[in-house]
């Protein structure tokens, strides 16, 4: 195994590893500043911020031969043999120097800039900066120059680490962003009339490594040391990339990618990115409502359309009810299951729909698509299929009934006069104008049943004839589990609480099943896990990366054969 | 020496030298049919080997060595692009030959790709050089009409394409990574190395780069023999195993303030002062030199004490000075002022350098800006210091660039500060005698008469949104 000799200490790394210096000093805890560097982009060595003293030590004699002059770590290969030192008074006198060259001619504006608090450049400074400036005194410039309609560009913060210009060549493979003049009048601008407007573009906002590059989305809105970060999945497609929520007070700020090599590796897209404004809409369901009917009592008057307000213990109880009256025959009851809900609450909306009609019409609810996948050059890709959950609802539906039903089956069983009560969640991100995920033709399908159960984000067509009209959460508002159109499974945590008077389905449905305590999807996941041999990967600790259930499938399956195999011999 | 005739030279003043017609009458040609059809690739690599051709350049490394390190089993092709782009500062000898003796090129780019198994050549032209464009240009037509160049030249089997290809005028575009970067269409930022062009250059195919005058010897080479060549400049020295020697003949570009300024060929080895002598006539208005630049701004500077150092690949760094450079000599005569000189200096390699690198981005810029605050006498001492560790710590060698252009920024500063630290000093105490010993840092000038720092500034003072 190849060793690296990382400060003095021994390292092993893969034999079939491809690192470079600053990943493998990172294995020995050694960081080694860098700006230019990103594992995600091609190598240009160009800040000098990562220059160290290389070597090589002789294996049969252990001799170690130093280069005479610095290198950069990011373009130098970690072999056997390999001797890094990260900390030397050379190293430290680049570093300091480098530092100082950037800031000669940086405003050094952090009171007002966004970045302040996550900028590499103030970071790397109080690290390995000297405390005194020797050049001279420039006085303040602040140009900002509009290079996308979501991406804002502050010329005279930029240090030209180039990642920026490199991602939309490479990542995106729209080349929009360059590098114009030369020199010290370096700057990063676009071609007249070509402006950054990718569906990638906000990723460049993450990569810049200080604060050059704002997204207009978040720009003032926020410091970011006030932020706090929740590891998450975005729900917007079924990529189900990794992504941090930051937020301050329930209120989300802005989404960031959340690296994860299975999945989106560094990047989201924007739609991804920009796509948690829904959650603070307000025009969402905030209330629990059941249409006038003889049994309200007179105190409670009912709202413009035409509900009335139900408390949440009430909801635990009565909705169990009303669809138990609305359909008594076995069979009668049809639930949709979205596929915006985790697993675990596909799994208890499953469960209370049994318990009520032991043989209800279980489908998957309605997915959203656009036209098609959209691939990157650089290997990322937007999915089609717009939401994050329609695999793991599937296989939870397969736990309880015959499976493979789809919404357009659901349409049709109820069209057909099989179902009397229905129960229909939803929770898709159409927050107005957008136009409501049902038009009202389809929705009269539902006409004529004797309970409609409706939970959803926003208003739509089917609300005018449902009895009850349920609130859902938000992707941040949710915990659970998803799994993607890889069959990766990915669980997180609630970031933000809901919107007062909004339980999230899981909460509901955990009192609804009469179990004790606060909603824990995590007793939740391991009983589904223990329950289902397809998802039988759910019952440990998930990692930050989530777990293949292909993968599990296919070594649960071997490892039955093999205990098999002694007791047929 | 006194015997010397130029070879390289042979043509100039000679009338219509630069004809295909005049230069077989004078023998031109004659060599590459024989080694085409009588010898193979390895032969032509091994000659140039054996004569100890370094290259002309600016970097002087061997021409025969630079040739094997490309891949012995390489299927795809093998491009030979040679280096026109010729922007040190005093260098001219490139146009010289390409202006008066084009064929005599040409005949060592034919022989270096046979000898590099490359079939495509690109010359990499300089902006400003339009009557080499036009006599060069109209050599490749006549040597495709005399079937010299293209398919199947002169019944040999061999066959080349020759592109001339006109730069956009950055200096930056000499490097060679940096030349490949601009022939494949893009900005000209150096690439990293490894790996070499030798293995990965052009278009990812196995590269050599040369300079025009490297070929022009190339083609001496082949019609003299070895042991001519040999016969000129200086042997390598026997005491140090790693010197290679100096062979051949060089063109020196003579200018400055001397009475005669020129290309002069001369055996390599040639002091300067011998050099400004002989050929230039001596210090212009019977004034006495200053210093010298040895071989191209970026190589340094000389004393007028130092004018018997030789110029050799070895002898300007002997006295502290990066090397021979494209061996083109400037002298400056007594009135000079260094802290001009280093102005000058300094505004250059600011505007040329291509700022991929931090160190030499801002280096350049902070040097030059130093530079002229002390000329509008604002100076401090602490400034020589500055300038001083500035120049020790940017560039290739201590290792904090990718390309050689922030030492040749680095090798005028180091140069004309440890040599003339005096007059530095005295200028700066008799022009701000009231803040020379400050050492707090100062409001920078916003300024004045510097090309990159007035842009620079109004840059700043703009503020753009276009969308």
């Amino acid at each position: 195994m190849p060793t690296v000799i990382v400060d003095g200490k021994d390292i092993q790394i893969g034999a079939d590893e491809r690192l470079n210096c600053i990943e493998a000093a990172r294995r020995a805890g050694a960081e080694i500043p860098h700006y230019c560097w990103h594992p995600g982009l091609s190598v240009v060595a160009s800040c000098r911020m990562c220059l160290i003293e290389t070597g090589s030590r002789d294996a049969a004699t252990g001799k170690v031969s130093m280069m005479p002059k610095l290198v950069p770590a990011c373009q130098t290969p970690a072999k056997d043999g390999t001797v890094i030192v990260t900390a030397s008074d050379l190293v430290k006198d680049s570093r300091a120097r480098v530092e100082e060259a950037l800031l000669i001619d940086h405003p050094i504006d952090c009171p007002i800039c966004d970045k302040a608090g996550e900028c590499l450049l103030q970071d790397y400074h109080f690290e390995h900066g000297q405390s005194e400036r020797r050049a001279d005194i420039h006085p303040f410039t602040s140009r900002r120059r509009d290079v996308g309609p979501t991406v804002t560009l502050f010329v005279d913060r930029c240090i030209m680490c180039t990642r920026c210009v490199r991602f939309a060549r490479e990542v995106a493979g729209t080349s929009e962003l360059m590098v114009i003049n030369r020199g010290a009048t370096e700057e990063i601008d676009v071609f007249p009339g070509f402006p950054l407007e990718n569906k990638l573009a906000g990723n460049v906002v993450d990569l810049c490594p200080v604060g050059a590059l704002g997204d207009k989305d978040f720009l003032y809105q926020q410091r970011v040391w006030f932020l706090k970060r929740e590891a998450n999945v975005c729900g917007g497609c079924a990529a189900g990339c990794s992504i941090h929520t930051e937020h301050n007070q329930d209120t989300i700020y802005r989404l960031k990618p959340r690296e994860n090599p299975h999945v989106n590796q560094w990047w989201i897209c924007d739609e991804g990115r920009y796509g948690w404004h829904h959650v603070h809409d307000p025009s969402r369901v905030l209330e629990a409502g059941r249409r006038l009917d003889a049994h309200s009592r007179a105190a409670t008057a009912a709202d413009a359309s035409g509900f009335n307000a139900v408390e949440w213990a009430d909801v635990v109880t009565r909705l169990r009810s009303d669809l138990k009256t609305a359909s008594p025959a076995a069979g009668r009851l049809a639930v949709a299951v979205s596929p915006m809900l985790t697993v675990e609450e596909a799994w208890m909306l499953c469960a209370i729909a049994k318990s009520i009609d032991p043989q209800a019409y279980l489908a998957v609810g309605f997915v959203p698509r656009s036209e098609a996948d959209e691939t990157f050059p650089g290997g990322f890709t937007i999915r089609a299929e717009k939401c994050p959950n329609r695999l793991g609802v599937e296989a939870v539906i397969a736990l309880f009934d015959h499976p493979g039903h789809t919404w357009t089956d659901l349409l049709e069983h109820v069209q057909a006069g099989h179902a009397d009560a229905a129960w229909i969640t939803a929770g898709y991100p159409t927050a107005p104008p957008h136009s409501p995920w049902i038009d009202t033709a389809t929705a009269a399908a539902f006409e004529g049943l004797k309970c409609l159960v409706v939970q959803d984000l926003f208003d739509s067509p089917l609300f005018a004839l449902a009895t009850w009209r349920l609130p859902a959460a938000g992707f941040a508002e949710r915990a659970g589990t998803w799994v993607n159109i890889a069959m990766r499974a990915q669980s997180f945590k609630q970031a933000i609480r809901p919107p007062a008077g909004v339980w999230p389905e899981g909460r509901l449905y955990w009192n609804m099943l009469g179990r004790l305590g606060l909603y824990d999807p995590t007793a939740v996941r391991r009983q589904i896990a223990e329950s289902s041999a397809s998802l039988a990967a759910l019952a440990g600790d998930m990692p930050a990366t989530g777990v293949d259930l292909r993968i599990h499938q296919l070594v649960s399956a071997d490892s039955i054969h093999t205990k098999a195999t002694p007791s047929h011999s | 020496m006194e015997d010397f005739k130029p070879v390289l030279l042979e043509a100039v003043g000679v009338p219509n030298g630069h004809t295909l017609a005049s230069y077989l009458a004078r023998g031109g040609y004659a060599p590459l049919k024989r080694l085409l059809t009588e010898k193979k690739p390895a032969d032509v690599v091994e000659l140039v080997k054996a004569s100890g051709l370094r290259g002309r350049g600016g970097a002087g490394f061997s021409t025969g060595l630079k040739w094997t390190f490309l891949p012995k089993d390489h299927t795809g092709p093998i491009y030979l692009c040679i280096n026109a782009d010729e922007s040190e500062p005093g260098t001219f000898n490139n146009r010289i030959l390409m202006e008066d003796d084009p064929h005599q090129v040409i005949e060592g780019i034919i022989l270096s790709a046979f000898a590099t198994r490359a079939s495509t050549a690109y010359i990499y032209l300089r902006y400003e050089y339009p009557r080499s464009w036009d006599r060069l240009q109209a050599a490749i037509d006549e040597a495709y009409a005399g079937g010299y160049l293209g398919p199947n030249i002169q019944g040999s089997g061999f066959s080349l394409d020759i592109y001339l290809h006109r730069g956009a005028a950055a200096y930056i575009c000499g490097e060679e990574t940096g030349l490949i970067e601009s022939l494949e269409g893009k900005r000209a930022w150096p690439r990293i190395k490894p790996p070499f062009p030798a293995v990965e250059g052009l278009f990812k195919q196995p590269t050599v780069v040369n300079n025009i005058e490297t070929m022009a010897c190339v083609a001496q080479i082949a019609r003299r023999g070895v042991e001519w060549f040999r016969s000129i400049g200086v042997p390598a020295d026997p005491k140090n195993p790693r010197d290679p020697g100096s062979y051949g003949p060089k063109l020196y570009c003579l200018s400055g303030h001397v009475e005669k300024p020129g290309c002069y060929e001369a055996p390599l080895g040639i002091t300067v002062r011998e050099l400004v002598d002989r050929f230039g006539g001596g210090v212009w208005k019977g004034r006495r030199a200053k210093a010298a630049i040895p071989g191209g701004i970026s190589m340094g500077l000389l004393t007028e004490a130092e004018f018997d150092t030789p110029l050799d690949f070895s002898g300007p760094s002997k006295v502290g000075c990066l090397g021979l450079g494209t061996a083109a000599v400037v002298v400056l005569d007594e009135t000079v002022s260094m802290i001009d000189f280093l102005h000058n200096s300094c505004r250059f390699f600011a505007h040329e350098s291509c700022g991929q690198c931090t160190p030499c981005r801002e280096g350049t810029s902070w040097s030059l800006r130093m530079l002229e605050r002390i000329k509008q006498g604002k100076g401090r001492l602490v400034d020589l210091d500055l300038l001083l560790e500035i120049g020790n710590t940017m560039g290739m060698m201590p290792g904090s660039t990718i390309c050689g252009l922030a030492d040749g920024a680095a090798w005028p500063i180091k140069n004309a500060i440890k040599k003339f630290h005096g007059e530095f000093a005295d200028f700066i105490r008799r022009t701000n005698p009231d803040g020379w010993m400050v050492t707090e840092p100062v409001p920078a000038l916003a300024i004045l008469g510097s090309h990159a720092s007035e842009r620079l500034h109004e840059r700043k003072k703009q503020n753009t949104s276009r969308f």
